[in-house]
């Protein structure tokens, strides 16, 4: 199988975010990247299917020339090559914006497969790989946690909401999107690391591909949420503050 | 029609709560733009939907009939929405934001030159939809750019729905063109993974643990404070992902939904698909060592700190206080 994933570098989820000057989006300076999980997890369903199937796992991501880093993180892991769209106005599209320039990507590679995570940890708009199938003319199915190749092509188990899950039939090429906790992530090894070095990186720019449009939405601002509740935040070494905390919800909430 | 379409989704459970919400939603867009509100879903009137409409009803109801929609499709879906909405042209379409929306709204969208702004939790004037960004840690607020429908789903929860019957709507019926090889994927039944042994929804104290913990190591750091409240023990996705907790005792919308008496959340820092699922408790705690997480924005006490030195305190104190 000749399997396209599609990976986002997001801000690392311990890195503090602040709001840039013009208030239209986070300061990027002085922060630090990692593979946006889901993806993570797709990319670890794709090595898995070239285990058992053999094939070949290419990598493909959009961004500025920083991306770089999380793609060789992802070739460290056994991808066979990598596609970079070196473009640096990824935020001033929108995800039908950013779906073009990966589906121009994909198309002359021919894939039987393309995965990605279910959503980024920055946006979260989750739409990516859906608006990739339309624009590429494939089936597809969404929030997939194992993925079986039969016959006819695949069977892929699906998350449904507050437990329940189900099963679907496909054929293939398709597009998936990935849930996470499908499967263990793996750890690149050292030999991975050494081995990534020498694999394929192409760089392909967004005016190359030839994928612009003006966005059907723009972002306008972004802040701070506004507090829902007033926490009280109980302060001091750890000892007072448990105890304060004991008093208060013995005699305030009254809920112990 | 130049106007607001509000989509229902037939829920599994009967319930019209979130179609309740949608609806409200679209009131608020009708009282910003001027438009008109009608209504549209797949299934039989009476049946799985227009059950109860809350408030001022819609103009119209549009009800979509198809033998080929009985079992739901992206592909399905898709196309019979695709047909409706190129016949209504709504200005705006409103969708509940569920799994099945994220499924094929995006698609249905891009059909349109158009992207789904999703999971929308305040419209403003402008209109401006505001939705979070970094599971939860910002907020930020979109615009509308050209012509166009414009494709909206709404937060579980975002919007109160109105408490008054608003009685019936003169409903139509819609029926698309769709052909069987038109549909490429073959859906099973809906199945659990096993018998669910935890009910977390009727737990009166719940003690919940996220990625703070690190590590499955210091699980029991946590179990012995669950043990101490003689309370439940939860977990946000990536604890329950890991294994380090069985699946079903996961709070948020791909787990249970809670309101206990009591809910602390150890180490959770609080994105939106954690909170859907338990921001209706009578009593959040938030244990965190980041003040800017999220899930300080709806606790009633936090403690910013280093869980392991707050939680083995915790436990001390609740056990003092017992004596």
């Amino acid at each position: 199988m000749k399997i396209v994933v599609a990976i986002k570098q997001v801000p690392d989820r311990d890195a503090p975010v602040r709001i840039a000057a013009d208030a239209k989006w986070i300061e990027e300076r002085e922060l630090q990247w990692a593979m946006n999980e889901p993806d993570a997890y797709a990319l670890e369903e794709a090595l898995q299917l070239k285990e058992r199937h053999g094939g070949e796992v290419i990598v493909l991501s959009a961004g500025p020339e920083r991306v770089g880093s999380t793609i060789r993180e992802a070739l460290a892991k056994g991808a066979d090559r990598a596609i970079q769209i070196v473009c640096d106005d990824l935020g001033a599209r929108d995800a039908l914006g950013v779906a073009r320039l990966l589906a121009e990507a994909v198309k002359p590679e021919n894939p039987d497969l393309v995965l990605t995570g279910l959503q980024s940890e920055d946006l979260g708009l989750g739409q990516t790989g859906v608006i990739l199938a339309e624009l590429l003319g494939l089936p597809h199915a969404t929030l997939i946690l194992h993925v079986e190749k039969t016959d006819a092509g695949l069977k892929v188990k699906r998350e449904l909401e507050e437990g329940w899950y189900q099963s679907i039939e496909m054929p293939l090429p398709a597009v998936l999107t990935m849930q996470s906790g499908g499967n263990k992530l793996r750890y690149a090894t050292l030999m991975g690391i050494k081995r990534a070095k020498t694999k394929e990186l192409r760089t392909v720019s967004a005016a190359e591909l030839g994928a612009g449009a003006a966005p059907a939405v723009t972002l306008q601002q972004i802040a701070v949420p506004k507090k829902q509740k007033s926490t009280q935040i109980l302060s001091g070494p750890a000892k007072e503050a448990a105890a304060m905390l004991v008093e208060k919800l013995k005699t305030e909430a009254r809920v112990l | 029609m130049s106007g607001i379409l509000v989509v229902e989704e037939a829920r599994r459970d009967g319930s019209g709560r979130i179609f309740q919400e949608t609806l409200a939603a679209g009131r608020k867009l009708a009282s910003l733009t001027g438009l008109a509100l009608e209504s549209a879903a797949v299934g039989e009137p009476g049946k799985n939907i227009f059950l109860q409409i809350s408030g001022p009803p819609p103009a119209a109801g549009h009800a979509i009939r198809h033998p080929l929609l009985e079992t739901y499709t992206a592909d399905g879906y898709v196309l019979a929405f695709e047909q409706l909405i190129r016949k209504l042209e709504p200005d705006y379409v409103l969708f509940p934001h569920s799994y099945q929306v994220r499924d094929f709204v995006p698609r249905l969208a891009a059909k349109f030159g158009q992207v789904l702004v999703g999971d929308v939790t305040a419209i403003e004037d402008g209109p401006l939809f505001e939705r979070q960004l970094f599971q939860g840690r910002m907020n930020a607020t979109y615009r509308r750019e050209g012509k166009g429908p414009c494709f909206i789903s709404i937060q579980n929860g975002a919007f109160r729905a109105d408490s008054a019957n608003g009685g019936a709507m003169p409903i139509a019926e819609f029926i698309p063109e769709i052909e069987p090889e038109q549909i490429r994927t073959k859906p099973g039944e809906p199945f659990r993974e096993s018998a669910q042994t935890v009910d977390l929804g009727s737990a009166q104290r719940i003690v919940s643990v996220g990625r703070g913990i690190k590590d499955a190591a210091n699980m029991p750091l946590i179990e012995v404070l669950a043990g101490a409240l003689n309370a439940e023990l939860a977990a946000s996705r990536p604890i329950c992902d890991n294994g380090w907790l069985p699946m079903e005792r996961q709070v948020g919308s791909s787990g249970q939904t809670v309101a206990p008496k009591l809910y602390l959340a150890v180490g959770i820092s609080g994105a939106i698909q954690h909170l859907v699922g338990m921001k209706g408790s009578q009593c959040i705690v938030a244990i965190n060592k980041d003040p800017d997480a999220p899930i300080f924005e709806v606790a009633d006490y936090g403690i910013v700190g280093d869980l392991f030195e707050v939680v083995p305190a915790l436990t001390e104190a609740v056990k003092a206080a017992k004596q």
